[in-house]
């Protein structure tokens, strides 16, 4: 059994929704950290010592272990402390939260961010491809309070901090509604099914100054 | 209850290669079915609709997707047999990093050894060299990338062998010269069963190359 104690530092960005979604895992577990804030885009010394392969946040420090990349940090997390699981046991089901997981955080943001920055082919015809995407999430969450059941799991920290309180921003900024309550109602249920939850509501950024923070973005990415 | 293991694949496939090699290791009896990537199957489309791409393991009639995915399904069904990935949460998280890491570099550089001309190929052979010396720092002196037993990483990475020839070729350099722990690591994973019985033929995977070429200049 992995040992539980020790200090646990977090190296993030209140921006971020790869390191938001940690403190939401170490939140719903109450493992106390301790909270380092990167001043992105510019990287500390520190950040690149701890993560010189990529050189991003998350990166969490229990002890003497090192771990960067938010979906191995949360595993890790649920491996070693084990109450409130995040993962299902069963292997099939975990199969399916990795799946998702790696869906949302490669497809999701590549349509609900990238594409619709860019939007080469128009901006109509990047919103229509996302709603595409979007539509195995929505079928995913049909007939369930959370992706996780009946509680949040692996999937709703992975899409919870990337989809409203991230994507939703930079869309407001754009004044576009991509995923709207009439075409994704249980998305939108499940929207609201996630702001009752403490360790998730206490992760959510403050609103103007991420649509502001997200507008930012978009433009350096518009530029790259 | 008789398990039935399904694996829906394509036989030069990277990925695929990863699933075959885990299923082997653990003596799993699979069903292997060869997929027209031209003419996908309806059971392909129906298993993965979302990506419509192979590798698909599917297991008692439910499918998983993604190779590392599968890989990783396969040791924590069949923790039995030979396992695959460590049971320490750390060393388990470090063997997914290196995991991700190829699965993030390797196959869009790789496609550029064949796919590219000029000044993009040679940028390319550039960054894949140095990916591949990062992934070469990493094993370091040890037989495999978990130490003495072969495992996930050794997986992950052990796929892509049967196309360095083609890369070579194509890209007109030797990886052995750049990379030399590497291929000496390359050969060690061969001699087992499993990963020889799975790996692609590399002079066929060469043979293929004019036809992608011909298949990305219409998309």
């Amino acid at each position: 059994m992995a040992e539980k104690e020790g200090k646990i530092k977090l190296l993030g960005c209140w921006a971020s929704p790869f390191s938001r979604r940690v403190e939401m895992a170490l939140k719903l577990k109450g493992i106390p950290y301790e909270y380092l804030e990167e001043a992105l885009p510019n990287k500390s010394p520190l950040l690149l010592e701890l993560n010189p392969i990529h050189k991003k946040v998350p990166v969490l420090v229990h002890n003497d272990k090192i771990l960067p990349e938010s979906h191995l940090i949360l595993e890790y997390i649920d491996q070693t402390w084990s109450n409130n699981p995040i993962l299902p046991q069963d292997p099939y089901e975990k199969a399916m939260a990795r799946f998702w997981a790696k869906f949302i955080d490669e497809q999701i943001l590549t349509v609900g961010f990238r594409s619709l920055v860019k939007a080469e082919k128009g901006r109509e015809v990047a919103i229509e491809e996302a709603r595409e995407k979007f539509a195995f999430l929505e079928k995913e969450v049909t007939g369930k309070d959370f992706f996780g059941g009946k509680t949040i799991g692996f999937v709703d920290m992975v899409a919870g901090s990337i989809i409203p309180f991230c994507l939703a921003r930079l869309w407001e900024g754009m004044i576009i509604d991509v995923i709207p309550e009439d075409e994704f109602p249980e998305l939108n249920r499940w929207i609201k099914n996630l702001k009752d939850i403490d360790c998730v509501r206490e992760c959510i950024p403050h609103r103007e100054k991420q649509i502001e923070h997200m507008m930012k973005v978009s433009e350096r990415y518009k530029l790259a | 209850m008789v398990d039935e293991v399904i694996l829906l694949d394509y036989w030069p496939g990277m990925f695929g290669v990863r699933t075959r090699i885990a299923l082997e290791e653990k003596n799993i009896k699979f069903d292997y079915r060869e997929q027209d990537l031209c003419n996908k199957s309806a059971l392909l489309l129906e298993m993965n609709p979302v990506h419509k791409k192979i590798p698909v393991l599917i297991h008692n009639g439910k499918p998983v997707c993604e190779s590392l995915i599968q890989v990783e399904y396969i040791d924590e069904t069949w923790p039995m047999e030979y396992p695959l990935l460590p049971s320490d949460p750390y060393q388990r998280a470090h063997a997914r990093f290196w995991g991700d890491f190829i699965d993030k570099m390797l196959p869009g550089l790789g496609k550029l050894m064949w796919g590219a001309k000029g000044v993009e190929q040679e940028l390319g052979k550039k960054e894949f060299i140095e990916m591949l010396k990062t992934v070469e720092f990493e094993l370091g002196d040890k037989t495999y990338f978990g130490g003495e037993t072969f495992g996930y990483v050794d997986i992950a990475l052990i796929g892509f062998y049967g196309w360095f020839d083609a890369f070579e070729k194509y890209g007109n350099f030797s990886i052995e010269a750049e990379c030399p722990t590497i291929i000496a690591w390359a050969k060690r994973c061969v001699k087992r069963d499993s990963v020889a019985k799975s790996l692609p033929d590399s002079e066929k995977v060469i043979e293929l190359i004019p036809e992608l070429k011909k298949k990305k200049r219409v998309e």
